[in-house]
């Protein structure tokens, strides 16, 4: 969903959003275990740092982390598919949650 | 048997090679088979294509692997390496054009998706792409 063919009118099936309170903002690690979260949804899940976008594909691990975004910035999710609920609840909760471990290694 | 591609970084530092791969493990986790090799074998700075024949063979997946160079011979090597591998192993092996530390962080990455080769291939070099 690029906004250049992101149709007009569409509602995003799912979305959400969360303060982004890690130290130091979305660096490596943090960008990291976003990326993996989203890859396990079967749904396309989009970060933007507005609720208008631009939204950027949240399974690319070197787009997440070229957005750059700086300690207690708002993150916004939208999600496209059936686990798109899903994905949305557990991106924002992982954010919330300062991007505790999960205990999968990553 | 190993299900995600494996990395493999190969500098001509072992120094850079281990750091690399110390980060991969850490930022990534150990989801991913992973190997590294740096220097010649007099000790000094360089790259062995045993040393990378060796590494290959550590982080073989049947999903195959991606290699991450640092310059010069470590691709051209890292080349004559995959043509020492069996050659049913040799299709699923690629040089990867992305940075080393980046590249292999970022191709881990995918590779813990599950990702098949051609899209840890692609998140490896995403950032030459641009």
């Amino acid at each position: 969903m690029t906004s250049g063919s992101m149709k007009a009118g569409l509602v995003p099936r799912a979305r959400s959003h969360a303060v982004l309170t890690h130290a130091g903002g979305l660096h490596a690690r943090p960008a990291i275990k976003l990326t993996q979260l989203a890859k396990r949804f079967e749904c396309g899940v989009w970060i933007a740092l507005s609720e208008h976008g631009p939204w950027i594909d949240a399974k690319s691990i070197a787009r997440v982390m070229a957005t750059k975004t700086p300690q207690m910035a708002m993150l916004y999710f939208v999600a496209e598919g059936d686990d798109a609920e899903l994905a949305t609840s557990a991106l924002a909760q992982l954010v919330e949650s300062d991007f505790a471990d999960d205990g999968n290694g990553g | 048997m190993q299900k995600n591609v494996g990395i493999v970084i190969v500098s001509h530092s072992p120094d850079v090679a281990k750091g690399a791969a110390d980060m991969v493990r850490q930022m990534v986790g150990a989801h991913v088979p992973l190997a590294w090799c740096g220097g010649n074998p007099a000790g000094g700075l360089g790259t062995s294509v045993e040393a990378i024949v060796k590494a290959l063979e550590l982080a073989w997946s049947d999903s195959g692997i991606v290699i991450m160079v640092d310059m010069g011979g470590a691709e051209t090597n890292s080349e004559m390496a995959i043509e020492m591998m069996p050659e049913k192993r040799r299709a699923r092996i690629v040089v990867c054009n992305g940075p080393i530390v980046e590249g292999a962080v970022m191709a881990a990455t995918e590779s813990s998706s599950g990702a098949a080769l051609d899209r840890v291939r692609r998140a490896a070099e995403e950032l030459y792409s641009r």
